[in-house]
């Protein structure tokens, strides 16, 4: 029985222990959001955070992460206002959007720890990153607006209306 | 009257009250529709208005990236006159009535573009009957703003959301006498608006077709032979079943291919051989297949090999072409003048994959004689089509759901993967979803075809470009080339040279070939591009210039031969020198001084509609690294660019796509695919990505579209940089084959 806290939810899983945290998040316990993208850490699909600490699900173990602290796209807020959701929302980031919960959860972790990144700053971590329909220019943006978000604690408005 | 041309409302009651209008317009447009065998546009419930005015539009295609969930109901929003903020988009169903829903060619803008403003058009004029008609008033008085009808004269307004009922009982008025907007009140095209699913991705919201989740679903992998063709001989099921959470395990046999080389789009998909898993999860099915030990019987093409492949290209090429493609004037005799530069050089193109990056999958359940199935297919009435033929339903008894999916590029044209989940689903008679592995969809792709090209030209002592020789070495067999591999005689510069000579020869291939990303241009512009670029140097002229002169140098045009490409839509010159210049001026072409090392590459390429020049700044580094400093896009898609936002997305992204081409190939050793997941076939980073900047030249022409021709010019824009950088020429894709990588 492996015991975890996923968004700030005690779980537990009694299945196959070297189940890799991707398909236990997607298929155990419906969180869709963390994407299967290539299955050896090379596209940051599925990036989550353990401890704070982004890290590829796809190849990390169930029984590796017993004990510890998870968060998905799905707890980073309940309402699309973390302000990385907020300024991808504002810059129209996506495309076809599969790889952007990926994106975003790097971004978060990359400005908890650089508040104000630099170009070469995001760029170096966001490299693990892939979007194949090519949305880097967007990103770089969006990270730029949400550190100056975060910092000056108001909210930007879209620019774009969305349909809703 | 013509029932073809009058336009039929419903009205319904809504759950919680009140009426809808649905507006059901039958359109005569056939012509307009997008070609490929698709039938007349027959839509029906493209809009309907509820009680409080919210409209909410329908939107017919597939979502892939490329913005079509926004981009119909936009121009419907527009003549129906409603804010955009009171539109609600809704998916379709897959249905004839829907008409057009295939996905490709950036087709969606110039097939759409007057249906899907008529249908605005015309629920508007009902809504002003219905108040024209309710005041006593003639409707010539009425006017529309914002979802309101408004007489001026008598200062009364109606909501649309109020009218709608009556509108539902008002004639309905033929095309003839539709009035549509004149572009300059435009309030919807041309303004942004972001994406209709934007707030559920990024909310990690469950809404592509890796996501569909059913009661009682089991989930699959599917081990395929990994040579085209091959099947099973002996597979140690009984290891596999024994394994935790699998619930079936067993051999699919497969169906030999109607021809050789059939068109993967209509003819079917093809149904490979391989060894179905199904498992309580998707882990426990992937799981035991790490125990499955398959006996393969591989085939005629087990020691398919590319490195054979390219010298039989070399040796084809050698000798006399197979046929002609299209002849004008004697290159040969030019090319003996004695006045005359001649210049010869090979140039060779990979294959390569989508790799999407949502990997195929499809969920498919079979239940009581029918079948349901949720997909991201980009084609999804042929792939109907073909479960329905390959498991002998009545079409009829076949439903699909279109899922947003995580980028297409041309690949889920294909429903390869529709094909075996429902064959799988019908096998163990339960809900399955089909995932594939990133392995499975990059060694299972329908790969944008390799090719060959031995060029041999001249230019006369002026620098004036007198003859074109090219001798295409492609894959095939006698005068059929591959699925999509095939060459299109007419493209520039044919047309404009007086003395041309285009020929071709075939050799087989055991691999499915399909259409990627701007098929054919993606390939071909880089070639004739480059090998332009070679003869701009070779006569000493500018490489810009060198191009305006030659679209001064039009030349009567003659039919293509049989089993080409059709012929392109007429590529209109002036159009293209505009964006070539347009293209020169915002790059600051022969007017900057740069460092050694440093220099700017130009092309151009006109493809589905689309006109784009684009200049890439490149510095190269003594080790071959190539930093793209910057590009600079001219595109010309007509009068309108319709949501700003998601075009400049969608031309960055195809600059960054054009880009990872160059870093691309996928091979085949023994008759496998060797490359298996990004580490092989790898896609541009962050930090690769240019700056790029982008201009649009509006023209008095009608709108096309844009998921693809943005990307043609870039991959010889960069080429032509890197020859004046350093001064060698990339002849051969990837261009790591000469040293070159990405800095």
């Amino acid at each position: 029985m492996i015991k975890l806290t996923i968004n700030g939810k005690s779980q537990q899983f009694d299945g196959d222990p070297e189940m890799p945290l991707l398909w236990l998040l997607r298929d155990e316990l419906n969180l869709k959001g963390t994407k299967f993208g290539c299955g050896m850490g090379l596209c940051g699909a599925c990036t989550i955070h353990i401890n704070g600490e982004p890290a590829r699900s796809c190849v990390t173990k169930a029984s590796d992460v017993a004990g510890k602290s998870i968060t998905t796209i799905e707890g980073i807020s309940t309402d699309g206002s973390h302000p990385v959701q907020v300024a991808w929302a504002a810059v129209d980031v996506p495309q076809c959007g599969y790889c952007q919960a990926g994106q975003m959860m790097t971004a978060c972790a990359l400005l908890k720890q650089t508040p104000k990144p630099t170009d070469a700053q995001i760029d170096s971590a966001m490299a693990g990153n892939l979007c194949r329909c090519g949305t880097y220019i967007r990103i770089r943006a969006a990270i730029h607006q949400a550190a100056e978000m975060s910092n000056t604690r108001t909210v930007a408005r879209p620019n774009a209306e969305v349909a809703r | 009257m013509n029932m073809n041309r009058r336009f039929f409302l419903r009205a319904s009651a809504v759950a919680g009250g009140g009426f809808m209008l649905a507006l059901c317009p039958k359109s005569e447009l056939d012509a307009q529709g997008f070609p490929g065998g698709e039938q007349a546009l027959l839509p029906k419930d493209f809009i309907s208005i509820a009680p409080d005015g919210t409209a909410t539009i329908v939107a017919k295609n597939q979502e892939l990236g490329q913005g079509a969930l926004n981009l119909l109901p936009m121009m419907i929003a527009e003549e129906l006159d409603v804010d955009w903020k009171a539109v609600r988009i809704v998916r379709s169903g897959v249905g004839p009535q829907y008409g057009g829903q295939i996905t490709g060619g950036s087709s969606a803008t110039p097939s759409n573009w007057e249906p899907m403003r008529r249908i605005g058009a015309a629920a508007r004029q009902m809504m002003i009957a219905a108040a024209a008609q309710t005041w006593g008033v003639p409707a010539e008085e009425c006017s529309t703003a914002s979802g309101v009808v408004h007489h001026p004269a008598s200062n009364r307004s109606l909501g649309y959301g109020e009218l709608a009922p009556k509108a539902a009982a008002m004639p309905v008025p033929a095309f003839a006498s539709l009035r549509m907007k004149d572009a300059k009140d435009y309030k919807i095209i041309g303004k942004s608006t972001a994406g209709a699913e934007t707030r559920e991705i990024l909310t990690g919201k469950p809404i592509f077709g890796i996501d569909v989740t059913l009661p009682g679903m089991l989930y699959a992998v599917f081990e395929k032979t990994p040579v085209l063709g091959g099947k099973v001989v002996s597979a140690n099921l009984d290891v596999v079943k024994a394994m935790k959470g699998v619930r079936h395990a067993f051999v699919v046999e497969g169906i030999p291919m109607a021809s050789n080389y059939p068109n993967y789009l209509f003819d079917g998909p093809g149904f490979e051989a391989g060894v179905a898993i199904v498992a309580d999860s998707w882990w426990a099915a992937q799981s035991a297949r790490r125990k499955l030990e398959v006996k393969w019987d591989s085939g005629k093409w087990a020691t398919q090999d590319s490195d054979a492949n390219a010298r039989k290209a070399d040796e084809l090429a050698q000798k006399p072409a197979g046929r002609g493609l299209r002849k004008e004037g004697d290159a040969e005799a030019a090319f003996r003048r004695d006045d005359v530069k001649v210049l010869e050089a090979r140039y060779e193109f990979p294959f390569i994959a989508h790799a999407t990056m949502e990997p195929q999958n499809c969920t498919a359940h079979y239940k009581d004689g029918k079948m349901e199935i949720w997909s991201t297919s980009q084609f999804p009435a042929p792939g109907r089509t073909a479960v329905a033929r390959l498991l002998g339903m009545a079409e009829a008894d076949v439903s699909l759901h279109m899922v947003r999916a995580g980028g297409g590029f041309g690949r889920r044209a294909y429903n390869d993967s529709m094909l075996e989940a429902a064959w799988i689903s019908k096998t163990v008679g339960a809900p399955v979803k089909l995932v594939w592995s990133r392995e499975d969809d990059m060694r299972h792709d329908y790969y944008r075809c390799g090719g060959f090209q031995f060029f041999k030209a001249a230019v006369d002592r002026s620098g004036k470009l007198v003859a074109w020789k090219d001798h295409f070495v492609a894959y095939g067999e006698g005068n059929a080339f591959v699925h999509d591999g095939g060459f299109n005689a007419g493209e520039f510069p044919a047309g404009y040279v007086e003395n041309l000579l285009v020929e071709a020869s075939t050799m087989p291939l055991g691999l499915k070939t399909g259409a990627l990303r701007a098929p054919g241009s993606n390939s071909i512009a880089w070639v004739m591009q480059s090998f332009i670029d070679e003869m701009a140097h070779a006569a000493g002229k500018d490489p810009m210039e060198f191009r305006l002169d030659l679209l001064k140098n039009g030349v009567p045009a003659a039919p293509a031969a049989a089993g080409s490409r059709p012929q392109p839509r007429g590529l209109n010159p002036a159009r293209m020198a505009a964006v070539i210049q347009l293209a020169a001026e915002k790059s600051g072409w022969g007017k900057r001084k740069l460092p050694a090392g440093t220099a700017l590459g130009i092309a151009f390429h006109f493809s589905h509609g689309g006109y784009f020049a684009e200049v890439a700044e490149v510095a190269v580094s003594a080790n071959k690294k190539v930093k793209v400093n910057k590009v600079w896009v001219a595109g010309d898609i007509g009068s309108h660019v319709i949501n700003p936002s998601s075009a400049e997305n969608q031309v960055q992204g195809a600059v960054i796509d054009g880009l990872s081409e160059m870093m691309q190939e996928i091979t085949l050793k023994e008759g496998r695919v060797v490359q298996s997941n990004y580490h092989e076939h790898p896609a541009l980073r962050m930090p690769q990505a240019p700056a790029i900047e982008i201009h649009f030249l509006k023209t008095n022409n009608p709108p096309t579209g844009l998921g693809e021709p943005a990307l043609p010019p870039i991959l010889p824009a960069v080429a032509n940089a890197v020859f004046s950088a350093v001064g060698e020429r990339i002849r051969t894709l990837p261009m790591s084959k000469q040293g070159f990588s990405f800095a």
